[in-house]
């Protein structure tokens, strides 16, 4: 028993970095209609610059703070220059080039900062266990600075003019351009904001995962699957499907098919899930006019 | 003379490689309600989506003595026209209110936006009972209502209005066109409507246009154009 | 729940017109060259060019699936290793000759791709591309299975000799596997091309296109979609069994999930809308990591990235697409002048 709920709590804590990626994903979707298969490249790549800054002497948190906001920058420059120009063409040229951005991400990264793995500092002491024990300082720690994202972001698109521009935008661009708001730009914003919720969880995961150019890939993959499973336009489908997948992940690698093949297994899952319900669990189905 | 609020001049507009409207000429003048005619195919909601800037266009079109062709849609919504488009565009997940709130959204002026929603609610108290609803529960007469109102809070220089009639209940229609007579009376905001049902638009009016296969194949004074028989039984077909 | 919404269509749309460059005569010279290219380049070179006709197979049925067809998979990857895999049991295992483990490859990799052909009807775009890379994904990790080690040779994989021409004709083994892969690779070119030019390509192209309309004019469209599916497969899996004879070897960690992308990304840069399109991804595949390689060590990944974003930018119908409109314009230049 005990062991079982410090798996679901570690779950919960994994879940964390899956709903934060599943969110950017499904915001970049909710907008744009494209699928950032980079996302977890680019939050990588932002982790890495958290950790020159600090190596440069910079505080843990004004590295943090720094890093989210030239990630958020850098997000609404590649919307500008190189998604907005494809996104005219097919779907498919998109796919291309989001994975172009991959390759670029990863290997500059490596170019940059080098290829080895070395560990990420956190802010939170590493011996301190909590609530009897089930769970470290820095899982706790970092599901409450998921937590106060994820509430900022929400009162941000509720209770704001330009969140519910935002939510208009992406619902209707035409009706927006016609009310005067430059969805352009807009969708730009909404890149910037995926991008800062990436070097968030990036920045959260890295002392658990220790930190080198591919760490993200397994969390993107899961990030993925929570969006889509989640309902790929339902950012709350997203949030609670990255909690969901990281407690099934950590179940079944403990308890079911060991660590190899539980990536496998969960994503096995998923494409089931998918196939009863192809517009994910909290997914609005959409009916095409003839 | 004062000077017309919109000019068109020589307008082609073309979808891909299909052109739709061949060499049009039209002016509005200010604080007046100019309907477009025709029948189906006749290129009159194209003509108010070059004026938005919605599709591709060769010639001039200029709005207060500012050019306004070929720029981006939300850039001309900004200089003051407000399209109310054919189906209607309300944004359905957001409530009534929001809706509101977003055709205010390129204004300044905090305290005349909320005088507006007075106003606003004030020809359509229908819309201020349902102010937290979601907007795409609303009827469709009630869903008109919002797509005008939204266009109003945006106090435009020129409001377009595509097919306001359309699927509508005649008793709704007459009373959303009373209200549009009223606004233009009281608010002087000047309209350029586009509408199948001539005889509602004759009406209302006070100039009218009338396009053929995206040409113009007359213009004069609503009244006129009512009276005279021929040109309706010939044009309009009653 | 049900909401009523205009959707982005899911694969390219706007893009019925169909494989250009009418030059029939073209293919002559090409095919003069590839089969002269054993006495022309050096035996590592002819290597590439083996594995660029591998590629070229898999791209053909990826223009097939996702060109005709309007389905993306980002798993074949899965496919071409169940064809290696197929090939490398038999010749190891069963004593079977090299040449009769295709036949087998082609057959299972139908199956197969039908069986996964039809769930997959009920994915949409981004639904199917995840469904497929989970495919890609479990690819490597199942080859790695205990439970398959005593097949699949685990970790380490399967090794085998290297065929040699038959009849002692006097050919180095290398110029036999290149021939024997360009004859292989080049019936079946034919054969799928003649299935695409008449009413199954045309049907394919009305079920990507208007799905509704074909279903109503009585196209069996989950019957046309999974053949599709399963003719990819296909030649995923023959490329497969052929790469597996060019290398003598396969291991699960050949076949990483990044494979299955990057025939994507192949078919895509090398023009979903042209016969050559396969060609020109294949050859974009093989010999641009070379060279960034040689460009950049540690930052050639970054450079292919760049370059494939640039294709992207600079060539909307891919390679054969800008070759297409290069061709159109020397016509017309060489036409004004006569």
């Amino acid at each position: 028993m005990q062991t079982l709920i410090h798996q679901i709590v570690a779950g919960l804590a994994t879940g964390c970095i899956y709903a934060s990626i599943a969110l950017a994903i499904s915001m970049v979707h909710q907008s744009t209609h494209q699928l950032n298969f980079a996302q977890g490249e680019m939050a990588m790549f932002s982790t890495f610059i958290a950790w020159a800054l600090m190596q440069a002497g910079l505080s843990y948190f004004s590295a943090f703070a720094l890093t989210v906001i030239v990630s958020f920058v850098l997000g609404m420059l590649i919307e500008r220059f190189i998604i907005r120009p494809v996104g005219k063409t097919s779907q498919l040229s998109m796919v291309v080039v989001v994975i172009g951005l991959l390759l670029v991400c990863n290997s500059s990264a490596g170019w940059i900062w080098g290829y080895d793995v070395r560990p990420f500092p956190s802010p939170f002491p590493d011996d301190m266990r909590l609530l009897g024990g089930y769970v470290t300082a820095h899982e706790a720690g970092s599901f409450c600075i998921t937590m106060a994202m994820l509430i900022a972001l929400y009162l941000f698109f509720r209770f704001t003019p330009l969140g519910l521009a935002m939510r208009a935008a992406a619902q209707n661009p035409v009706s927006s351009r016609l009310v005067g708001v430059r969805v352009d730009l807009l969708f730009g914003v909404g890149w910037g904001l995926a991008a800062a919720i990436g070097a968030v969880a990036g920045i959260t995961v890295a002392h658990v995962l220790f930190l080198d150019v591919n760490m993200m890939a397994g969390a993107v993959l899961y990030g993925f699957a929570a969006a889509l499973v989640g309902g790929i336009d339902n950012p709350w489908g997203a949030i609670a499907g990255g909690f969901l997948i990281g407690v099934v992940e950590n179940l079944l690698g403990a308890y079911v098919v060991g660590n190899d093949l539980k990536l496998t297994v969960a994503l096995l899952i998923i494409v089931g899930v998918l196939t009863f319900k192809p517009a994910g669990i909290f997914g609005v189905q959409r009916v095409r006019r003839v | 003379m004062t000077a017309p609020l919109l000019q068109v001049q020589q307008l082609d507009a073309m979808y891909g490689k299909t052109q739709v409207l061949h060499s049009i000429d039209f002016a509005i003048e200010s604080g007046h309600i100019t309907a477009v005619l025709g029948a189906n195919g006749a290129g009159k909601t194209t003509t108010l989506r070059a004026i938005s800037g919605m599709v591709k266009t060769r010639g001039k079109i200029i709005l207060d003595g500012r050019q306004i062709d070929n720029r981006k849609t939300e850039s001309i919504t900004r200089m003051g026209v407000a399209h109310v488009p054919d189906n209607r565009g309300t944004f359905i997940d957001l409530t009534v209110e929001e809706n509101l709130r977003m055709g205010a959204y390129v204004r300044r002026d905090r305290d005349r936006v909320a005088e507006d929603f007075d106003m606003v609610y004030g020809y359509f108290p229908k819309l201020a009972e349902r102010r937290k609803q979601q907007a795409g529960t609303l009827s469709g007469g009630e869903q008109q209502m919002l797509a005008i109102s939204r266009a109003l809070m945006l106090r435009p220089k020129l409001l377009l209005l595509d097919e306001p009639s359309f699927g509508l209940a005649p008793l709704v229609v007459r009373e959303i066109f009373a209200i549009m007579r009223r606004i233009n009376e009281h608010e002087k905001v000047s309209m350029l409507l586009v509408e199948q049902n001539a005889n509602l638009a004759l009406d209302l009016a006070h100039h009218a246009y009338l396009l053929e296969s995206g040409r113009v194949k007359m213009s004069g004074e609503a009244s006129a154009i009512k009276s005279d028989e021929s040109i309706r039984r010939s044009y309009l077909g009653y | 729940m049900v909401d009523v919404a205009d959707t982005m269509p899911v694969a390219d749309a706007g893009h019925t017109k169909r494989v250009s460059f009418s030059e029939k005569w073209a293919w002559l010279p090409v095919l003069v060259i590839a089969v002269c290219l054993p006495f022309l380049v050096s035996d590592y070179r002819l290597f590439q060019g083996t594995l660029t006709l591998n590629y070229a197979l898999v791209l053909f049925g990826l223009t097939i699936l996702t060109g005709y067809s309007g389905q993306i998979s980002l798993g074949h990857g899965a496919f071409y290793a169940l064809g290696a895999y197929i090939t490398a049991i038999l010749i190891t295992r069963f004593d079977v000759p090299y040449w009769a483990t295709l036949p087998v490859s082609a057959v299972v990799c139908l199956a197969v791709g039908f069986v996964f052909g039809r769930p997959a009807l009920r994915l949409e775009g981004h639904y199917l591309a995840l469904a497929t890379f989970a495919l890609a994904v479990a690819t490597p990790q199942f080859l790695k299975h205990k439970v398959l080690q005593p097949y699949t040779g685990g970790v380490g994989g399967i090794l085998f000799t290297k065929p040699e021409a038959p009849f002692d004709l006097p050919i180095s083994a290398d110029a036999w596997i290149y021939w024997f892969t360009l004859f292989v690779t080049a019936i079946l070119f034919v054969i799928g091309r003649n299935l695409l030019k008449g009413r199954i390509g045309r049907a394919l192209l009305a079920i990507r296109d208007h799905p509704t309309a074909a279903r109503a004019m009585g196209v069996d469209s989950a019957f046309f979609k999974s053949m599709a599916f399963a003719v990819s497969a296909l030649f995923a899996g023959v490329a497969g069994s052929l790469g597996a004879i060019s290398v003598q070897f396969v291991a699960p960690d050949s076949f990483y999930p990044l494979l299955s992308i990057m025939f994507l990304v192949g078919a895509v840069i090398g023009g979903l809308h042209s016969w050559w399109g396969p060609l020109f991804g294949a050859m974009f595949l093989q010999f641009i990591p070379n060279i960034t390689d040689d460009m950049s060590k540690s930052a050639s990944w970054a450079i292919y990235g760049v370059l494939m974003i640039l294709s992207v930018f600079l060539m909307r119908d891919g390679i054969a697409g800008a070759i297409n409109r290069l061709w159109g314009v020397l016509r017309r230049i060489a036409g004004a002048r006569a």
